[in-house]
């Protein structure tokens, strides 16, 4: 994966197949402390102990088509070459959370990358789901949250072309500011 | 929120409201793009870009987008299936930007298969 929002589309998809009708996902970077974390957490079907030991190993996979999982392991790889690492916690009937932590100035960090396009892509993939994306830097937040994007469109669906152009405006307006 | 915002939002409900919604109705043609994590890993975010990008460029309404998981070809990502009226589906296999705007709209508006990108194309042959 080229860039960080690409991992977090991956591990949201991931969400959508657990039966998630609410995302949570938090970008916080803190220059100061030289430190990056990025949080997902859904409400789906979560997983037990067994099956959460197995989530990480790439030759494990829920699917039928192929053998290999690769998405959570290969997040953990790039939380671990940046100077950081991965813990995902999880109960059946739960919901799930995946925390990865990288050094912020790790010359191997991926960059952040295009936030606006992972966000809109969920949003079209799965036009029910709720999501809240948080991203701080320093004491900077920013949220977009689909509920609140929701209780103004009067039952126009977030995937009409105009209201997903201007959520897409509206992330990279943050992303410009940083 | 941010400050982009509610006004803003309700004046694109009201257009929104007349126009079609990407993901629901009728459409005379879909395409799914494949988002596993090898097709995101290839570049499948991009190939779902550049559709919408010239879908909005040239106004397009009747073209459904929607996404699925990987379809167990992960060499052959980022792939898409083109589903036009009542034909049978087409996969096409390795894309890019371009290579999709040509599949909308030769396949998806016109219902022409592109066959130089297709993942196959006919049968096997005896030797």
């Amino acid at each position: 994966m080229k860039e960080l929002a690409l991992h977090i589309l991956d591990i949201v998809e991931n969400s959508i197949r657990a039966g998630s009708s609410f995302v949570q996902i938090a970008v916080i970077e803190n220059p100061a402390e030289d430190q990056l974390i990025i949080t997902i957490s859904d409400d789906g079907c979560g997983m037990d102990a067994k099956m959460l030991e197995q989530a990480i190993d790439p030759f494990f996979t829920t699917k039928d088509v192929r053998s290999v999982g690769m998405g959570l392991s290969l997040f953990r790889q790039a939380a671990e070459r940046a100077g950081g690492n991965m813990r995902v916690v999880s109960q059946p009937g739960s919901g799930t959370r995946v925390e990865a932590s990288f050094k912020h100035s790790h010359i191997d960090r991926q960059p952040l990358g295009d936030m606006a396009s992972t966000i809109t892509m969920i949003l079209l993939a799965n036009p029910r789901i709720d999501l809240v994306y948080r991203h701080c830097l320093a004491d900077d937040e920013f949220v977009f949250d689909t509920r609140a994007i929701r209780s103004v469109l009067d039952g126009v669906s977030v995937t009409s072309r105009e209201v997903i152009q201007f959520i897409s405006r509206m992330i990279k307006e943050r992303q410009n500011l940083d | 929120m941010a400050k982009l915002t509610i006004a803003e939002l309700r004046k694109i409900r009201e257009q929104a409201k007349r126009s079609r919604n990407l993901r629901e109705g009728e459409g005379k043609a879909r395409i799914t793009v494949h988002m596993g994590t090898c097709g995101i890993a290839s570049g499948a975010r991009e190939v779902m870009d550049a559709l919408l990008t010239a879908m909005d460029e040239r106004g397009i309404r009747d073209v459904l987008v929607t996404t699925s998981g990987c379809a167990g070809l992960c060499s052959h990502e980022p792939m898409v299936t083109v589903e036009y009226a009542n034909t049978a589906p087409v996969k096409y296999a390795k894309l890019d930007g371009d290579k999709i705007v040509r599949i909308l709209l030769e396949h998806a508006m016109e219902g022409r298969i592109v066959k130089e990108y297709a993942l196959a194309v006919g049968s096997e042959k005896m030797s």
